[in-house]
């Protein structure tokens, strides 16, 4: 397989696992049980202490220590998996008493597999939203700031100049933090959507008005306003369409750095609120010490970040290489 | 040249007077102030009014912000009510502790990365090559909020490194400049590896274009040994894309190092700003929100100089674009 091919299969999965979060996950996100606290993983085996082999099964965790919150499996009984039934893909076939916790529990007792797949909905999708917010920003602002030129161009410019070197991480520090902490979700994504948006969007417009610039002097742009095609016509079937490689690639680059935000704005308590599950608050609940001695797959949702950048990094080497070229000066 | 630089220094002041203003008026206008904070739902209510009045937050927003404004440019930038110190004081302590830590990030990207991407990119292929570039790849996708969590994981599993913090509560043997160097390396090393392995991969690109160059193949022609073309010509050639990102890089130091320092407890300027934010502290919002920006302004400002010193071509297009505006 080609680095390209294992990025976008990266990619893929990802998109995947969001989506089929309500199937796949063996439990709901905000499902607590209060007698498995930082619960290490069940791993499904094949292979039973005598040597014989089975279908898949787990072992129940017993609790050792309540202060340590230490486990010990037991290895009386084999607990079958039940696939496909009420409506999951796969669960234990004794749920009350012994959960498949694929990544175990967190110190709330929920299920780190399910909210890790609940998760990259709220964490891919924010990403996902803020990016086509801020290309359809850049592009609207860029397209117009190239096509008229003058004192729109001057003016839009100096806008995109001065947000693009505000300090960004403090700015949407400062706007999460002065609104009310006590947001809905869905409030709370839009607000994150639009800050990280609004941060994205110069970035794709400085670009952008730079093609449309260069693209309008051509002769098929003089040929479409010969044959009468308007100043938005032109703009929008014409002139923008040549710059959907930059676009691409711009987007590219912005969807991992918003997935980083909502992960960093989570982690220090300005993101979403409990029990919403996103990456950034999962790993918001891990930071603790003790968490990287003895509960490591309390991090799992920063390797599954990891994979998702390191698939959309794959995907584009190439097209970035290109995107360097174009900004050296000709 | 003077001109440029006027007009550069200007347009820094004006960011920062906009960028603290702004905070100074959002952290004011946001629900809740520093009072309801600290004092909780116990205080009465004359307590509260008293150590509104002390803070000036019983003022209208707009006498508040003249006043601000007016002290601001005396730079008295108000007290900081959580540290009870005046916030002048405060932040070139902290934005020192910042600095201190992207310096050494920086320091060591451009120890790493750079010699690694001269060797990858001089060579057409070879395991070597292809290790350095797997490595690359896979460190520029871990931004420094992972690899800071991936490094303290690993310190706290092995015991190897301090995890948390600039100094050991009491100094140890070695003596303090020691114990801050041991304390220095996580930090450091979380957000100085992406760093490198981004200066590795343009440099290594940039190299392998210089190579095909025809003054490379004229100087081999010539009978210059191999070594000597690359250390010298090409190499002299290839730095412009990686001295022009120098300026770029500054950003991410700074929103990298937020990250980083809010996980390794590390007491820069970012964990001011989060304490701050959190204790409705507007006077020290306002003030490390606008070190924030004189930082990124200056550490712009300062590369493009270095640019145009490099490579001359870069302040002869900056001058035809003032012309053309």
């Amino acid at each position: 397989m080609t680095p390209r091919a294992v990025g976008a299969a990266l990619i893929a999965i990802a998109i995947a696992a969001a989506l089929s979060a309500p199937f796949v996950a063996p439990h709901a996100a905000d499902a607590r049980d209060r007698s498995l606290l930082n619960a290490p993983p069940t791993l499904p085996r094949m292979v039973g202490d005598d040597g014989s082999w089975h279908a898949p099964f787990i072992y129940r965790w017993r609790l050792v220590s309540q202060l340590e919150q230490r486990y010990e499996e037991d290895r009386s009984t084999r607990v079958g998996l039940a696939w496909l039934s009420r409506g999951r893909l796969v669960r234990s076939d004794d749920e009350a008493r012994a959960p498949l916790l694929l990544l175990g529990t967190d110190s709330f007792g929920r299920d780190v597999f399910s909210r890790l797949l609940y998760g990259a909905r709220i964490s891919l999708g924010l990403a996902a939203v803020a990016a086509l917010g801020a290309t359809l920003a850049g592009a609207i602002v860029g397209g117009l700031a190239g096509y008229r030129g003058g004192a729109i161009d001057d003016l839009l410019m100096r806008a995109t100049d001065f947000v693009m070197v505000l300090p960004a991480t403090y700015v949407a520090l400062a706007l999460r933090a002065v609104l009310p902490l006590v947001l809905t979700p869905a409030q709370v994504f839009a607000l994150l959507a639009a800050i990280f948006a609004a941060l994205g969007a110069p970035f794709i417009a400085r670009g952008v008005r730079a093609i449309v610039r260069s693209e309008r002097r051509l002769d098929y742009a003089a040929a479409a306003e010969a044959l009468g095609a308007g100043g938005w016509r032109l703009l929008a079937r014409h002139l923008l369409p040549a710059a959907r490689g930059f676009i691409a690639v711009q987007i590219t680059i912005l969807v991992p750095a918003f997935i980083v935000a909502e992960a960093t704005l989570s982690y220090v308590g300005l993101g979403f609120p409990e029990p919403v599950a996103s990456w950034g608050t999962m790993l918001h609940d891990a930071a603790n010490i003790r968490v990287f001695a003895d509960f490591p797959w309390l991090l799992s949702p920063a390797a599954a970040m990891f994979l998702v950048v390191l698939g959309l990094n794959l995907v584009l080497q190439d097209a970035r290489r290109g995107s360097l070229e174009f900004n050296r000066p000709a | 040249m003077t001109r440029y630089l006027v007009r550069r220094l200007a347009f820094a002041l004006v960011l920062v007077a906009a960028v603290s203003s702004a905070s100074f008026l959002l952290a004011r206008l946001a629900p809740g102030d520093f009072v309801t904070e600290t004092l909780g739902t116990q205080a009465s209510r004359d307590e509260i009014a008293r150590e509104r009045a002390r803070f000036g937050l019983d003022r209208s927003i707009a006498a508040h912000y003249r006043d601000w404004a007016a002290a601001a440019l005396r730079l008295d930038f108000g007290p900081s009510m959580l540290y009870g110190r005046p916030v002048r004081d405060l932040i070139p302590e902290r934005a020192a502790i910042t600095a201190l830590l992207a310096f050494s990030a920086l320091v060591f990207a451009t120890a790493v990365g750079l010699p690694l991407g001269i060797v990858t990119g001089s060579r057409r292929g070879g395991a070597l090559a292809a290790a350095v570039r797997g490595a690359s790849i896979v460190l520029l996708s871990m931004p420094p909020l992972l690899t800071s969590l991936l490094l303290v994981f690993v310190a706290a599993r092995t015991g190897w490194l301090p995890i948390a913090g600039m100094r050991s509560s009491t100094v140890p043997s070695g003596g303090a400049a020691l114990d801050l160097l041991r304390h220095l390396i996580v930090p450091a090393l979380a957000i100085g590896l992406p760093l490198a392995a981004a200066l590795e991969r343009l440099q290594a690109q940039s190299m392998s274009e210089v190579v095909d160059a025809p003054f490379v193949l004229a100087a081999l022609a010539r009978g210059v040994p191999r070594r000597r073309v690359l250390w010298r010509g090409a190499l002299k050639a290839s730095l412009r894309p990686v001295a022009a990102i120098y300026g770029l890089m500054i950003g991410t130091l700074l929103s990298g190092s937020f990250a980083v320092e809010v996980i390794t407890a590390w007491p820069g300027l970012g964990s001011l700003m989060l304490q701050a934010l959190r204790a409705r502290d507007i006077y020290l919002v306002a003030g490390c929100a606008g070190a924030g920006a004189l930082f990124l302004a200056l550490g712009t400002m300062t590369s493009d100089l270095a640019l145009a010193i490099v490579d001359p071509r870069a302040s002869e297009t900056s001058r035809h674009a003032e012309a053309a505006a």
